[in-house]
């Protein structure tokens, strides 16, 4: 089956679709009962599904991520919704001292296949502490996996995966193109490979690599570089941890140059991480110094301001013009 | 004007005395209670081992469990196979009894991932080192037995520093909101490495932190393991019925160091823990058994002989387990190695 799909609506249907197939799947969060979740992501589940697999939390953060450990570790498949990933920081301790380790520490006695969903990133004029894009601080965690969808098919395939997976991953959902972004999803439960990013379109000049809402932005720019003769090869990184070095560097051989760009602040966010693995293993490739397109190395700005903070189309196309008169 | 009230009462219990006289009607079969006192001997002698280990260089860091054995004993003996133990670190006595090896537990200490591995218990989480954060495990689990409607109950140690954390009152609000068969044990041995109970709490009991939560509660003499059997049946059986949480306070006295890293004379007045001893689980057991002729002094003998052979062959066993390859630190962490890891893997490879 095909639809037409938001992003946050593939969610919705890669829930419903996960939670048909295996009564393993239980969802906890909070709102996400009667009113859907505060983004609609789990709207009508608790219809379809009762409040026994869609439970309402109470409001402790902390509690969803144990209370998911403690499922997980017991044979069932727990989908944590975090309302925004400002307020995942109390669920830390349970993501890193025991989701990440559960298998490792018990060589495999036990393990943790839980998924902790959570909207992230800013644009949408939200309160304070809601537009955070902190996924660093999860992809310096062994043990997890960091996954995030740029496409309502993306969302739709790798929340699916996500769900089958045995290991605990963290799903990052960009919630700026929550709705911004209409696309044929086919509804054939599939999931998409949770450790490969995706070439979306092929080019020989240069090599953008990008994840979440800034990928929206780099499409725009990979556009009008198009229709300046600039080829760009786009890499929707997708899962940001495990990292998928190889087929990053298998475009900036063929290209030279390579461009990233990401909302999160700059100083170790990703970019560097994907720089440092660039110049390891790819420098004789290169034919110009790395460019980062990031977030600024501050707190995020209250929402009168975000517009600057953000990456755009344009200080994308700056970095690859830099790098291609370099 | 008043409305309403709310009122609220938590009982504290003891059958055996310091003195070991027993008061009221609760009784144990006489096979159960030998059993008991010999595994409480049996852990004491464990303990004793482990901490010569480790002042030998043989063993990491160990927390002790000496004057605290009855309650993980009681509990270890109360609970089923097929239930749930979600630890905290002192467990050993229960540890021992749910199935996990001696050998297990000094790999555990000893710096070797595989003394979580428990070969025999294959429900039980791992010790759990961040304070509290095992509560919330418990939840989980008990949520997932009643979901797959199992009449099973899941039990969470904790000390009674651990009953400072959220996590404890988080995990608390949510079993009572769905009823969930979990029982909070909380050893109140007086001690959070050196914060005193005085310093903890300003609450009568630690018990009475169930109430915010409408779950039942009671206080009991945690060296007294008539008073310890009661309790934890009576809320094993609530579990088992679907009939809720409960929440249970052990007083009792950590009559040793936080760990081996530690040196409790620094902060404990020695005329405390001179009290104490004197009311510590295994003297007072002991001194009922050979005053109702129910023990005696050869069979004393006999099982200090039968525990500390026992004890050796599983140190030796510990001692003569081959290590880790270095690339196991790799291997359990996701559940196929990502390709991302295949360098490290291989350099690790290398330095064996």
């Amino acid at each position: 089956m095909k639809k037409v799909l938001t992003l946050v609506e593939a969610i919705t249907h890669a829930l419903n679709d996960a939670m048909s197939q295996d009564d393993r799947v239980i969802l906890l969060g909070q709102d996400i009962g009667k009113n859907g979740g505060v983004f609609r992501a789990t709207d009508g589940l608790q219809a379809t599904y009762g409040e026994q697999r869609v439970i309402d939390m109470p409001l402790a953060e902390n509690l969803i991520a144990g209370t998911a450990v403690g499922m997980a570790a017991q044979g069932l498949r727990p989908v944590a919704e975090f309302q925004f990933m400002g307020f995942i920081y109390p669920a830390i301790d349970q993501i890193i001292n025991h989701a990440a380790r559960m298998r490792n520490r018990t060589r495999g006695r036990l393990s943790c296949g839980a998924v902790f969903r959570a909207p992230y990133c800013g644009g949408i004029g939200a309160p304070e502490h809601h537009s955070e894009s902190t996924e660093a601080i999860f992809s310096h965690i062994p043990g997890i996996r960091v996954v995030i969808p740029s496409s309502p098919a993306r969302a739709y395939g790798l929340l699916l995966a996500a769900i089958a997976s045995e290991d605990p991953v963290v799903f990052l959902e960009p919630k700026k193109i929550y709705r911004a972004i209409k696309q044929e999803v086919t509804l054939d439960k599939t999931p998409l490979p949770l450790d490969q990013a995706f070439v979306l379109q092929a080019g020989e000049d240069v090599t953008i690599v990008s994840w979440g809402a800034t990928l929206v932005e780099a499409q725009k720019a990979t556009q009008q570089l198009a229709s300046q003769g600039v080829h760009a090869e786009l890499i929707d990184l997708a899962t940001i941890k495990p990292l998928d070095i190889q087929t990053i560097l298998t475009s900036v051989e063929k290209t030279g140059r390579l461009v990233i760009a990401h909302e999160a602040a700059r100083t170790g966010g990703v970019g560097a991480e994907i720089a440092a693995q660039v110049a390891e293993h790819g420098l004789g490739y290169l034919l110009a110094p790395i460019q980062r397109v990031t977030g600024y190395d501050t707190v995020m700005p209250y929402f009168q301001n975000e517009v600057h903070y953000l990456p755009n189309a344009k200080k994308i196309l700056a970095a690859v013009q830099s790098t291609m008169e370099y | 004007m008043i409305k309403k009230s709310y009122p609220f009462q938590i009982d504290s219990w003891q059958f055996l005395d310091e003195n070991s006289q027993l008061h009221g009607d609760y009784s144990i079969p006489t096979d159960t209670l030998l059993a008991l006192y010999q595994h409480m001997v049996h852990t004491r002698l464990f303990d004793q081992k482990a901490i010569a280990l480790q002042r030998t260089g043989k063993l990491g860091t160990f927390p002790s469990s000496q004057g605290q054995e009855a309650i993980y004993t009681v509990l270890g003996h109360l609970m089923h196979t097929q239930d749930i133990l979600c630890p905290y670190y002192r467990d050993q006595a229960a540890f021992l009894l749910r199935g996990v090896k001696m050998e297990e537990l000094l790999a555990y200490w000893g710096g070797d991932e595989r003394g979580n591995a428990y070969v025999n218990q294959p429900h039980d989480f791992p010790i759990s080192v961040p304070i509290a954060s095992q509560c919330l495990h418990a939840v989980g689990a008990a949520y997932a037995l009643q979901y797959k409607q199992q009449k099973r109950a899941v039990v969470a140690t904790i000390g009674e520093g651990g009953t400072s954390k959220g996590d404890f009152y988080e995990a608390m609000n949510f079993a009572s909101l769905y009823r969930l068969p979990v029982i909070f044990v909380i050893n109140n041995n007086q001690w959070a490495i050196s914060v005193p109970s005085s310093k903890q709490s300003a609450t009568q009991t630690y018990a009475q932190k169930a109430i915010a939560a409408d779950i039942p509660a009671t206080q009991v003499d945690g060296n007294d393991v008539f008073a310890l059997h009661h309790a934890m049946q009576k809320a094993l059986q609530r579990a088992y019925q679907q009939e809720g949480p409960t929440v249970i306070e052990a007083v009792s006295f950590r009559l040793c160091d936080h760990t081996t890293a530690d040196d409790a004379s620094r902060y404990i007045p020695q005329a405390d823990r001179d009290a104490a001893a004197n009311k510590e689980p295994i003297k007072r057991l002991q001194r009922y058994l050979m005053e109702n002729h129910l023990w005696d002094e050869k069979q004393e003998q006999q099982l200090l002989e039968t525990s500390s052979h026992a004890i050796n062959s599983a140190v030796e066993r510990y001692l003569q387990q081959p290590k880790q390859p270095p690339e196991s630190m790799l291997e359990y962490l996701y559940a196929e190695l990502p390709e991302a890891l295949l360098d490290q893997y291989a350099e690790l490879e290398g330095n064996t």
